[in-house]
């Protein structure tokens, strides 16, 4: 579904992504570790262009990414992205939030985005918030709606940068549990995340990036209980 | 000292009055307008644009206004333009008002949040829906104590175009002096009726930015 070839980012003359390649298929969790700095969020942010790689070609459902930007706005359409900072649209209630982009770019009329959206804030447990606006919200609620928002877009994959990061600890396992809710639908989803454990139940393989290079990748077993590469070794004598 | 005179010449504050709101809404109108466009020009991707959009902004907020409007109304003349009174005040005040609006504008722009236009180009919008749906709304709610300074400088900065012969408040004042032989009186009227439009618009816009705000 997701093809990448050649993947190289560099800023100035700092090499974030030193030639990435790989293939995500359709209906596949994959979890992206790795240290800080090491470009695994510079490589999710690529899949879409939310960064513009410096070179190589990345390939969604036999469209490229990595060409025109007309095509990139349709591309997007087709891929939902949650954010560590929520970035819900301040000025518009929650009801608001996940139907404007339907709307907007499906042309779907307001009663049919907004059943679509209330169904969607019932999945993620919050349908009660429909017209509140976000800075009422907590934290974890934020990133609910905002993955119901990402949703409600009917993407074919989603791609969510350190969802729990920015999440009072309290809050973190409400919003993994929306995202293993929607594993289990089915849903290809690619995750950059520091929550191992998370990983290891959800993921159906593990992408360890160092230095802005895959380095190792495998089931969560092969990656979690039998690391091969040294470096993998050291970041999980960190982490687990 | 003695107001009979305004028994008399009531109507002139009146008419000036009215004449100085016209040209300060259409100044801060277009120059709104106009100062969005500027704004979008300075924080543009093509340096050509960027450097253009700056050189306007630097040269009018860097010549007296009142030079400004004796090149648009008498300078123009030399190329054969010759513009009505009113319309040279309109395009006097635009041209300046826009070129400080541009810079209100970007700095309104730029305080929001760069994960805002990312989240909308993530859903798949474009550049200019993302501007317009989700980064301006929020910047003019930001902007608005800015925007009613603004509105504010231009009506008082409007009282320059007497110069060229538009009979606004200004204007009118000096004809009433000359008409009654009173140089003060007129003039104090002619300051409290500048205030009274000047205040009225910081409440209304005071209650606007609550309003806002309460949402």
């Amino acid at each position: 579904m997701i093809h990448v070839q050649g993947l190289h980012k560099s800023y100035g003359k700092h090499e974030i992504l030193k030639g990435i390649d790989t293939e995500i298929s359709k209906g596949e969790v994959v979890v992206v570790i790795g240290p800080s700095g090491s470009g695994k969020s510079t490589f999710l942010r690529c899949l879409n262009r939310m960064e513009e790689p410096t070179s190589g070609e990345i390939w969604f459902e036999k469209q490229l990414v990595t060409g025109k930007q007309r095509d990139l706005n349709q591309i997007r359409q087709r891929m939902g992205m949650v954010f560590q900072q929520f970035n819900l649209f301040p000025h518009m209630t929650v009801l608001e939030n996940v139907t404007l982009a339907p709307r907007k770019l499906k042309k779907l009329g307001k009663e049919q985005a907004e059943a679509q959206a209330l169904s969607l804030l019932a999945s993620v447990g919050l349908a009660d918030k429909r017209d509140t606006y976000p800075a009422k919200l907590s934290g974890g609620q934020k990133q609910r709606i905002a993955i119901a928002r990402a949703l409600a877009m009917q993407p074919s994959v989603m791609l969510f940068d350190e969802p729990t990061s920015a999440l009072d600890p309290e809050m973190v396992g409400e919003v993994l549990d929306v995202m293993k809710k929607l594993a289990a639908q089915g849903m290809t989803m690619v995750i950059v995340t520091h929550e191992m454990g998370f990983a290891r139940e959800v993921g159906d393989r593990v992408l360890f990036i160092d230095q802005g290079q895959i380095i190792e990748e495998g089931t969560p077993e092969e990656v979690f209980d039998h690391p091969k590469q040294p470096r993998t070794k050291l970041f999980l004598s960190k982490v687990l | 000292m003695d107001f009979g005179f305004l028994s008399e010449y009531w109507s002139y504050f009146l008419k000036g009055a009215w004449l100085t709101l016209q040209l300060s809404f259409f100044g801060v109108l277009f120059g709104t307008l106009l100062g969005v466009g500027f704004a979008l020009l300075r924080i543009s991707k093509i340096g050509i644009l960027r450097f253009l959009a700056s050189v306007y902004i630097e040269v009018i907020r860097g010549t007296p206004m009142l030079v400004q409007i004796v090149i648009i109304y008498y300078g123009l003349t030399n190329f054969g333009i010759n513009l009505p009174g009113f319309t040279s005040g309109v395009i006097a005040l635009t041209i300046n008002s826009a070129a400080y609006m541009a810079e209100v504008f970007r700095a309104g722009i730029n305080a929001i949040d760069k994960g805002q236009n990312e989240a909308a180009r993530s859903l798949g919008m474009t550049h200019g829906m993302s501007l317009r749906l989700i980064v301006l709304p929020q910047a003019f709610r930001n902007m608005l104590p800015a925007i009613g300074n603004e509105f504010i400088v231009i009506i008082k900065d409007s009282s320059l175009v007497s110069t060229i012969g538009i009979a606004e408040l200004m204007y009118n004042t000096n004809t009433v002096s000359s008409l009654t032989f009173k140089p003060l009186e007129p003039l104090l009227v002619s300051a409290a009726v500048y205030f009274v439009m000047t205040f009225t618009l910081s409440r209304l816009l005071g209650l606007l930015e609550r309003k806002l705000n309460n949402q």
